[in-house]
């Protein structure tokens, strides 16, 4: 498998269960190695790097878990500012309001979440509270979603997708994202993998997915029964 | 693991938390082990040197057998029973929801941030329950002796003090050091190597104290045995 994703684009890869999407994030990540090739961001190969300096690529790279694997032992407020707790001598006055604007920013009210802890929220609040997170690390250019709207209603993903695709207009951010959310992956990108027993059986735009006739792709699509009309509709709504 | 320990950065607040929870919240544990094991020990061998006319010699062999034996054994294993679990569960439930990935994505080392302060604490902290426990367990000794066996107060403080010697204690201290190790990295190897969910976490939790009070007992004999010819002369 091999593909590449340039600066300020914007990627779904799609696949069935089990079939490797949330590795390729953790690859990208360095959480895993390669058993043959390379993991380039920035041109550096992560999968053959020492630890510190993995930990100097990751700088660049935001990564929203499935799940969001907020800790739950810390309060959202100090989920949020976790980067700059560990990592900054940042007064926690000075934190806590940083934490605050990134709530506000992700569409949450500070006053009201900042001092629950993880589970007293949805699903889709403890998504956004993984976003803000991950945002107000390190400000980063790379951002992975792994799943970012499985298991949420309809409405929470809504506001979810809103939001990554927001991120990605309004910072050039790079975006990766893994789903096997068919209609919401149209929402977030204009480019779609497709994976498939390990290999790429598709890798193009909104347009040639809708065409393509390759079985895998074609095998993979129809289970969800999803019209491209009705999906290109939707998608245009959720970009205005 | 113990790389972590000698190397930027420290984390003092989270090794003093674990210093609570771990020393002081097994305090009241030790203490009632350390009482009543220590009288029942007592009890029984007062019965059998009663036989040889030897009854005096109780505070003797309660020195003895609660500093290199009884003490370190039974706070171990309780510590191993209380604690192990406990820190197999958080960090297996920490990998199973992903939080340790988070935390490596964040720059965080899971080595220095949940391992060291854990190593740390137990290596600290056992030692120290295995003293309290030795005096409660002799104190409960001193109780069986006084007022049922009728020994005299000076007699029985007397014979524990003839054992109080260099060799008795290294071992009693020795032992303990050696028993938080095991306890500190089968633990943490469990939990960072539980897969399948939550119930991989809970086979993980059960071995990890399984596997603790196991090794904790081959270890004690081997010490006992290598220790005791080396250090014959001092005991």
């Amino acid at each position: 498998m091999s593909f590449r994703v340039d600066k300020a684009e914007s990627v779904v890869i799609m696949g069935p269960s089990g079939s490797g999407k949330s590795t390729i994030l953790r690859l990208i990540l360095g959480l895993e190695r390669p058993q043959t090739g390379a993991v380039l961001v920035d041109r550096q190969d992560i999968s053959v790097m020492k630890e510190k300096h993995k930990r100097e690529l990751r700088k660049r790279i935001g990564m929203v878990f499935q799940d969001g694997a907020l800790f739950d032992s810390l309060t959202v407020g100090e989920n949020v500012g976790y980067y700059l707790l560990e990592h900054s001598r940042m007064s926690w006055r000075a934190i806590s309001e940083k934490a605050r604007e990134m709530l506000g920013f992700v569409g949450l009210d500070a006053d009201e979440v900042g001092d629950k802890l993880p589970e007293q929220l949805s699903g889709g609040m403890q998504r956004r509270v993984a976003i803000g997170r991950a945002l107000l690390s390190t400000n980063p250019q790379i951002m992975l979603y792994d799943e970012p709207t499985t298991g949420l209603d309809p409405k929470a993903a809504a506001n979810v997708l809103r939001l990554i695709t927001r991120l990605h207009r309004e910072r050039g951010i790079c975006t990766i994202a893994v789903t096997h959310q068919i209609a919401d992956a149209f929402s977030m990108a204009d480019r779609f993998i497709v994976i498939h027993d390990g290999e790429i059986a598709f890798d193009g735009g909104f347009q040639a997915l809708r065409d393509c006739t390759d079985p895998r792709v074609v095998d993979f699509l129809t289970p969800f029964r999803v019209s491209f009309e009705q999906v290109a509709q939707r998608k245009f709504i959720d970009m205005r | 693991m113990v790389g972590a320990l000698f190397s930027r950065p420290f984390y003092l607040s989270e090794t003093l938390e674990q210093m609570y929870l771990i020393g002081v919240g097994s305090l009241y544990l030790i203490i009632l082990m350390g009482i009543f094991s220590g009288q029942g020990f007592a009890l029984a061998f007062t019965q059998e040197l009663a036989d040889f006319g030897a009854k005096d010699y109780l505070g003797r062999i309660m020195s003895m057998a609660v500093l290199r034996e009884l003490g370190p054994t039974l706070t171990g294993l309780m510590v191993a029973a209380r604690v192990a679990a406990g820190i197999t569960a958080e960090i297996g439930a920490m990998k199973s929801s992903n939080q340790i990935d988070a935390m490596i994505a964040f720059g965080i080392d899971p080595l220095k941030k949940i391992a060291a302060p854990r190593l740390l604490t137990l290596v600290l902290m056992v030692p120290v329950l295995t003293i309290v426990c030795d005096a409660v367990a002799i104190i409960g000794g001193w109780f069986v002796g006084v007022f049922i066996a009728h020994v005299t107060s000076t007699m029985y403080w007397s014979n524990v003090k003839y054992k109080l010697t260099f060799g008795n204690m290294f071992m009693g201290l020795f032992k303990p050091f050696v028993f938080s190790l095991i306890i500190a990295f089968v633990s943490c190897y469990k939990g960072f190597t539980s897969e399948g969910g939550t119930k991989g976490v809970g086979r993980a939790t059960t071995n990890s104290v399984v596997m603790s009070s196991i090794l904790i007992l081959i270890v004690n004999f081997f010490i006992t045995k290598v220790l005791g010819s080396a250090i014959r002369g001092y005991l």
